[in-house]
């Protein structure tokens, strides 16, 4: 809702980083049409955590556990966060849950590959005859020293 | 409640229970992972199910203060994974 009178100052005391993060101003007025919005964030972020948590229970094998889960999950946080966004409105709360939306979105990713190739170093193999492409039964790890220097593809 | 929009808190309520519910689920992945990057896995995905869930209750009970904790608990969650990923590999963190 726009205050008609706004003073010369207000713009600089809406955009001052203070106000941005810590005024959130009590419990939000909710209606119907944000409410809706709500639900609907809600209801997407609860379904990709189930699908991701039921790829993780039944997918045969770490590496495609992995691929359940660091997507599926990933979304279905960000989209409650994203909710909490529409809930609180763009400042205090909804913009500490768009930071943590973006935090997810770098670090989900990152920790998944540092899971993935610490289980590669430890010789955890595929489900079934799956092996890795292009080499027969080993594979180009530039982070490995010993052996010879991987060549390009 | 503050909230004019009363069909706000059964969703949350039933979105809470669900996130917990799968939550549980995924700790029989932390107990049976045949691996240790298995589990990790499944540590990871109960924090990211954490963290939903505490937005979730964020908006439940009308408090901006959980969109903090959620923040946090991710932050939480990756360093956790980084370096158990960097323990199995290495053998050590801190070198």
């Amino acid at each position: 809702m726009f205050d008609t009178t706004i003073a010369p100052t207000a713009l600089a005391r809406i955009l001052d980083p203070v106000v941005l993060v810590s005024e959130s101003g009590g419990p939000p007025t909710v209606g119907p049409i944000r409410g809706a919005v709500v639900v609907a964030l809600v209801a997407l972020g609860a379904f990709f955590l189930i699908v991701g948590t039921v790829g993780l229970v039944r997918l045969p094998d770490i590496y495609n556990r992995m691929h359940a889960t660091s997507k599926a999950t990933t979304i279905g946080a960000a989209s409650i966060l994203l909710a909490n966004t529409a809930y609180f409105g763009p400042r205090g709360a909804g913009l500490v849950s768009l930071v943590g939306i973006v935090f997810l979105f770098v670090t989900a990713p990152t920790g998944s590959h540092m899971i993935s190739r610490a289980a590669q170093r430890m010789g955890v193999d595929f489900a079934g005859d799956v092996t890795w492409p292009g080499a027969s039964g080993d594979v180009d790890d530039p982070t490995e020293s010993d052996g010879t220097e991987p060549a390009d593809d | 409640m503050a909230n004019e929009a009363a069909f706000l808190d059964p969703v949350l309520l039933a979105a809470l229970v669900l996130s917990a519910a799968i939550t549980l689920v995924a700790g029989y992945r932390v107990i049976v992972g045949p691996t240790t990057p298995d589990r990790v896995v499944a540590l990871d995905v109960i924090g990211t199910n954490v963290v939903a869930i505490a937005a979730l209750y964020a908006m439940f009970s009308a408090r901006g203060l959980f969109a903090d904790v959620a923040l946090v608990l991710a932050i939480i969650g990756f360093i956790s994974t980084i370096t158990v990923a960097r323990y199995v590999t290495e053998g050590d963190i801190i070198e």
